[in-house]
Formats: C-alpha cells, sequence, structure tokens
C-alpha cells in the first residue's frame, strides 16, 4: 500500500568543498524521483559589469582580472582582445606569442591545481591535497613542481602569479628578452617530463559512467589548439545537427542568458539549448590540432583519437564529466610543449606594446580560460570611457549542465539504492568538481532555481 | 584517529580559513606557497579551508585567515560567528582589509549597479556597501595587497606559530623600489606613479616591470598623498584620472587618508 502523502526528501548540502568561490547545492527529491537539482552559487555580486562604466579603455584588464584569482590571465586577455577590437588594433607577431605564453603558464598551473589537488583526491578517496600527499606523496609533489613551473612561467612575463601587473593593452609593459626566458626552458623540460607522467598517472583512475548530454562550445583557430583567440565552435549533442561557428561580434545572440521563473540566476542557453565549455569542449572541437606529442599522451590515456571536423568519423568526442581530467592532463602537457616552442623562437618585439588610441566603438574578445570559454565585449565613447560592459564567465555557460548532471547522477544513485545523506553529498560533489567551477567568476548570478517535475 | 599503542601527536593550533565577498586570490596564495604548504600543514591543523578541502571542522580555531569583504547581510552575523570562533583573527587581502575592488558600489548608486548586472534585481541580496571585516569584530592583524604576497603570508603564518609579532614592514613601495635598484619610474620617464603613498609588500613589482604602481597594497603607514598630487598632474593626469587612480583596489582605505586630512583629490567619489 503506498503512502497517500507524497514524501519528500530536501537534501541540502550546505558548501561544496574544493571548488573555488562558494556553493550550495539544493535537492529536491520525490517519491525516489529528483525533481530540483539547484546548485546555489551563493558568491554575492560583486557588480564589475557596473563600475567598469566610466573607467578609461587600459582600465578593464586590471580590473576584471580581480574577478578570479584562480585564471586572472584569462580575464586579463579576454578584456585586452576586446578593447583592441573596438579599437581597430591586433597584436600580433612576437607580442602574441608572448601572450599565448604567458597564457600557457596560467594553464599549466590552473589545471595543475585542479588535476592534483582539487580533483585527483575524488578518485583516490582523500578529503584533500593534505591526505593525498600522505597517501601518494610522489605524486602531489610532481603537482606541486609543475604547478610551481606553470607560476614561473606567469610570474617572469607577469610579475606575479596572481593578478599580473605586466600585462597590457596592445602587449606588456616590458617585454623579457631572450636571455631572461631561457631559465624557464630548462624547469619546462622537467615539467615536460611530469606532465607525462601525470597523464599515465590520471589514466590509471576508475571512471565512472557518465555522459553529458549537452552542447560542446570552444573557440577553434586555424591550424593550432586555440588558447588566446579563436572562432566559438558548436558540436552539438544531437549527432544529426552539423558542428557549425559563428563571428564572436554574435555571441550574445547564441549564448543568451535568462532569468528563469522564480530564480535570481541568468542562465545561459546556446541557441536554445544546454552547452558546455572548457576542456572536454576543446578536446571535441580542436583536438585535432594538438602536438603529435599530445595526440600521442591522448591515445595512452585511452582518449583515443578527437573528432576531426575535416575527416568527419576519424575520432569520438569525449562526454564524460569524470574523464576530464585526462583532457586537463593532457592540456598541461601540450601548454609546456607550446610553452617550449614559443621561447626558442623567440625574439625580443621593438616594442613592448603596440598603441591602442581610445575611439568610439563596441569590442568583443574571447579566450579559451582553463575552465572555458569567456566572453567580453566593451562599449567605449569618443573619450575612451567604457558605456557598456558585458561579461560571460564559463561557470555560469556551465551551470545548466552541471545541473542536469547532478539530476541525473543522483537519480542513478537513489536507483541503486545509494540515498543518504553522505553518499549523495559525496556523489554531488564529486560531479560538481568534475566540471572544474570556477564560482567567483560567477560575477553576475547567484542562485538557479529550475523546476523539474516528472 | 589513533590506535591506543600510537602515542598522541602533540596538539596543533588549528587553521581556519573564511571566505566572504573576494576573488579567491587571497586564498590561493595559501595553495601557491608550494614548498612551505606541506611544512604548514604539518604545523598546523587545516580545520576548516574549503578551497583546498572537503574537511570543514568546527571552531574554535586558534589562527583564523579571513579572505573578502563583508557584503551582505548573511556576512554581518557570519563574520560575527567567526570572530567568537577565533582565538586569532588575521584579514588577508585588499577585499578584507579595505572593501576590496567591490568596495567602489560605496560611491555609487547601488540600485543602479543592480539594475545595470541584474533583469531581477529585487531578488538579490546584497548591502550598499562592501565593509573591511574590522568594520564589523576587532581584527588582531591586517595583511595588505590585491593579492597578498605569499612571503608575508608566510611570515605572519610563522610569527602567530612563533607566538610574535608579524615582521611586516609599514613603509612605502619607493623603499623597496630602492632596494631592488630600480630607476624611479617618476623621475626617470615621467610615469604616474602610487609607490610613494602605497604600502609595502609586493617588492616595487610595477616599477620593475616600467609601469607605475597602481596601489595595489593600499595606503602605506606615513604617506603625503597632497605632496604626490602635483607630480602626478605634471605627468598629464587630470584630476579626474587622479580620482580613478586612487580609487580602485582599496578605494575605501584611500578615502579614508583624504577624510584624515590628507586632501588635494578633488574628485573623491572617482567615476559612476
Ligand atoms: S584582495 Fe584582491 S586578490 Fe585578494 S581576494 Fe580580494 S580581489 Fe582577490
Ligand atoms: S607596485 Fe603597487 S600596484 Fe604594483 S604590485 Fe606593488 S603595490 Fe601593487
Amino acid at each position: 500500500m503506498s503512502d497517500p502523502t507524497p514524501r519528500y526528501q530536501e537534501l541540502r548540502i550546505p558548501s561544496l568543498a574544493r571548488v573555488e568561490g562558494e556553493t550550495a547545492l539544493h535537492l529536491r527529491i520525490h517519491d525516489g524521483t529528483v525533481t530540483e537539482a539547484r546548485l546555489k552559487i551563493y558568491e554575492p555580486p560583486r557588480f564589475f559589469e557596473a563600475f567598469l562604466r566610466g573607467r578609461a579603455h587600459p582600465e578593464p584588464p586590471d580590473l576584471t582580472s580581480r574577478i578570479c584569482g584562480i585564471c586572472p590571465v584569462a580575464y586579463q586577455m579576454s578584456a585586452c582582445r576586446a578593447i583592441e577590437d573596438a579599437c581597430g588594433v591586433v597584436v600580433d607577431g612576437q607580442l602574441a606569442a608572448l601572450r599565448r605564453l604567458l597564457y600557457c603558464g596560467e594553464w599549466i598551473e590552473s589545471q595543475t591545481l585542479h588535476i592534483h589537488m582539487l580533483h585527483a583526491p575524488d578518485f583516490l578517496g582523500e578529503d584533500d591535497v593534505i591526505g593525498l600527499s600522505r597517501s601518494h606523496p610522489e605524486h602531489v609533489k610532481r603537482g606541486l613542481r609543475l604547478k610551481q613551473t606553470g607560476n614561473a612561467v606567469v610570474e617572469l612575463l607577469g610579475g606575479r602569479a596572481i593578478h599580473p601587473v605586466n600585462v597590457r593593452i596592445g602587449g606588456f609593459h616590458r617585454a623579457p628578452t631572450r636571455a631572461e626566458l631561457r631559465p624557464l626552458e630548462e624547469r619546462l623540460r622537467t615539467a615536460l617530463d611530469d606532465a607525462w607522467d601525470t597523464v599515465r598517472w590520471v589514466a590509471g583512475f576508475e571512471f565512472p559512467d557518465a555522459e553529458c548530454n549537452a552542447d560542446l562550445l570552444a573557440l577553434a583557430e586555424t591550424g593550432t589548439y586555440a588558447i588566446e583567440s579563436g572562432v566559438p565552435t558548436v558540436l552539438p549533442y544531437d549527432a544529426t545537427l552539423p558542428p557549425y561557428g559563428f563571428p564572436l561580434r554574435d555571441f550574445t545572440d547564441h549564448v543568451t542568458e535568462e532569468q528563469v521563473s522564480h530564480s535570481t540566476a541568468l542562465h545561459s542557453r546556446l541557441d536554445g539549448r544546454r552547452h558546455l565549455t572548457g576542456s572536454l569542449a576543446r578536446w571535441a572541437v580542436s583536438g585535432h590540432l594538438l602536438s603529435a606529442l599530445a595526440l600521442e599522451a591522448a591515445r595512452e590515456a585511452g582518449l583515443g583519437d578527437p573528432p576531426s571536423r575535416a575527416g568527419a568519423g576519424r575520432g569520438k568526442a569525449c562526454r564524460n564529466p569524470y574523464r576530464s581530467i585526462l583532457v586537463r592532463a593532457v592540456e598541461v602537457l601540450y601548454a609546456v610543449e607550446e610553452a617550449l616552442r614559443i621561447i626558442a623562437e623567440y625574439e625580443r618585439p621593438a616594442g613592448p606594446y603596440v598603441e591602442v588610441p581610445a575611439r568610439a566603438g563596441i569590442g568583443h574578445g574571447a579566450t579559451e580560460a582553463p575552465r572555458g570559454l569567456l566572453y567580453h565585449r566593451y562599449a567605449f565613447d569618443g573619450g575612451g570611457r567604457v558605456t557598456d560592459a558585458r561579461i560571460v564567465p564559463p561557470t555560469a555557460q556551465n551551470q545548466g549542465a552541471i545541473e542536469e548532471d547532478l539530476r541525473r547522477l543522483v537519480q542513478a544513485g537513489l536507483d541503486r539504492g545509494e540515498g543518504s545523506e553522505a553518499e549523495l553529498t559525496r556523489l554531488c560533489e564529486r560531479a560538481v568538481r568534475n566540471h572544474d567551477p570556477c564560482i567567483s567568476c560567477s560575477a553576475h548570478f547567484l542562485e538557479l532555481d529550475i523546476e523539474r517535475t516528472h | 584517529m589513533s590506535t591506543p599503542t600510537t602515542p598522541q601527536p602533540p596538539a596543533r593550533p588549528r587553521l581556519g580559513v573564511f571566505k566572504f565577498a573576494s576573488c579567491d586570490g587571497c586564498q590561493l596564495t595559501l595553495l601557491d606557497c608550494e614548498d612551505e604548504l606541506l611544512g604548514i600543514a604539518a604545523e598546523l591543523e587545516i580545520a576548516h579551508f574549503l578551497e583546498a578541502s572537503s574537511e570543514a571542522a568546527p571552531g574554535p580555531y586558534d589562527l583564523v585567515l579571513v579572505e573578502g569583504s563583508v557584503s551582505t547581510p548573511e556576512h554581518v552575523e557570519r563574520i560575527r560567528r567567526i570572530r567568537a570562533d577565533a582565538r586569532h583573527l588575521v584579514t588577508i587581502g585588499a577585499c578584507a582589509t579595505a572593501g576590496g575592488v567591490q568596495a567602489l558600489r560605496n560611491y555609487a548608486d547601488v540600485e543602479g549597479y543592480l539594475a545595470t548586472v541584474y533583469a531581477r534585481p529585487d531578488y538579490i541580496e546584497t548591502l550598499a556597501t562592501s565593509t573591511p571585516v574590522s568594520a564589523h569584530v576587532p581584527v588582531d592583524f591586517e595583511l595588505r595587497g590585491c593579492p597578498i604576497d605569499r612571503g608575508q603570508l608566510v611570515e605572519v603564518i610563522t610569527a602567530f606559530l612563533a607566538g610574535r609579532k608579524p615582521a611586516i614592514p609599514n613603509h612605502s613601495v619607493c623603499f623597496a623600489c630602492k632596494r631592488r635598484g630600480n630607476v624611479c619610474v617618476t623621475v626617470a620617464h615621467g610615469t604616474p606613479c602610487l609607490g610613494p603613498v602605497t604600502h609595502a609588500g609586493c617588492g616595487a613589482l610595477c616599477p620593475t616591470y616600467g609601469r607605475g604602481c597602481y596601489g595595489c597594497f593600499g595606503p602605506a603607514g606615513t604617506t603625503n598623498l597632497p605632496a604626490l598630487v602635483p607630480l602626478m598632474q605634471r605627468d598629464g593626469m587630470s584630476e579626474e584620472d587622479i580620482g580613478r587612480f586612487l580609487h580602485t583596489f582599496n578605494v575605501t582605505a584611500f578615502t579614508a587618508l583624504e577624510e584624515q586630512g590628507q586632501p588635494g583629490v578633488t574628485d573623491a567619489e572617482g567615476p559612476g
């Protein structure tokens, strides 16, 4: 005989650990069915888009870097590109190469931080990196060494690893000499081995089955794995839809932020569908442009061949969020290799920056932050003052896909009989961390509340 | 957990790291102490540090590091609870010691800000101000910087463990520049620089990279702001430019300087 009154079970996980920023999850379960999975982001509003108004055109890179301490370079690079776009300036040659080098440094340190300190403990049953350093000391030491090398790249080019001071519109305040870059080479060569070992290490983890049923969105660049530039490109989940791209200036026509009913959140949709940015999306969209070495590592790690847009059907997109740690490890290897290549080919440019004269206009900039596509748009008046700013960070875009993941995983857990609060908490925390979310970068959304009734 | 045969390790002081409105950069500085991290973990029991660990043990804590500014009604309550649980409370970074970059709202119309960012501002819980922790509870030590300096953080933790006062000098960036042998960017190149009025700690990073200091460590212990203003004007800055220069990462701290009788910046409110 069934209970005449519906049984509700509410699970509140007040704070999720090992994610950057602060989040809570609200699940509603009705008679064994998950009726609601709500990721509550209680990062308070910081109003960047508002106080950027009135600022002079060189200011957004330093200001917006403060949105996120874990990927400040991404904010600086997207802001620079958007401002330069508005002013009709293209930064190329060795200055562009230096920017890519700086970004490689951030990829190495940020992805390594996520792999070793935040994500790996999940696979090895540890609470944190301290526990991990007891059970797997050599892996933690290697991770710290790798992360230090990434930091060393950012510190040399940017002055410090968090909120680098040397970046400016048009390039840098000071460009290093070849001799100054040389000491990095030795460290990066050690890092190449460390990155390989990291790929092998994470390849041995046990990956639960899961599939993220979302479109994948990443930048695509001609001839190279997109990091600091590119065209937004989509690999739809629905296999009957072809991959497509769109001009960056149309970004907010495709990626729309809408307010869901009963919600304070801005919820991103890509052409009306759920989407995911980040490592899995980059691998799917431009994995075929990785270096031979990185592709070899990917194969060894069990990722197989990436999809190739030209030779369709050659490889496969990876949609298992647990396996994103593999792509991250491969990307670290690639970034180390790229850094070595850029340093080997470096010639000090004539000047550290090109002039970026102010003018009225609207500019768009997007780059691949370690955790996904980061879009900036600025409008300027004739005096070079910001009249409007728009920032669409990766975590905001990924939120819909993360919640769908949570709903599905909790449902599967319940179906397996794992209904205890402790079990569900662990499951959900892992699911959120799979996506390397950066909650601080949720510069302008707060709380998500989707009601799903089944 | 220990078995009866294992000798009980000596009780280690318990560390709690808490976050308010911030970018996480100052907490991350702790994770960036790669060389010292495992040593710190051996000396201190990391009882609460959500960015790094799933373990969130309740207080009391011997040492509490607070990142971020107080900017919501819930924050006001929470910082009081944390203070009650903390034997020694240190704020880390410009957000926690001066309200941070988000304190720009203090000089603006927050309703307007809300409407700029949110379609439904009525749902957003926020205070009209972003204030330092010291505006709400007593603070034992304030570490400056946006972000804080790794070396200074290690010094603060070491000093706590040794039971002494942290050796953090109160002088300006200029001292560090001289020590580093930098050519003065203002004197040599006419580059506007807040170094003379900015708290040391970064090792004079910006001038080393050929750039003027933009004040991310907030005001130094003794400053003469009015003397600097004509220099910045000479180097091509309008009063409005100077206002924005001072009113960015440590807006409340530089404003307090002016209110303590160091006028010279007429456009104290900055833009917007
Ligand atoms: S002081 Fe700066 S670096 Fe530290 S949390 Fe605040 S914004 Fe981030
Ligand atoms: S020189 Fe000034 S702005 Fe630059 S890092 Fe140091 S305190 Fe911050």
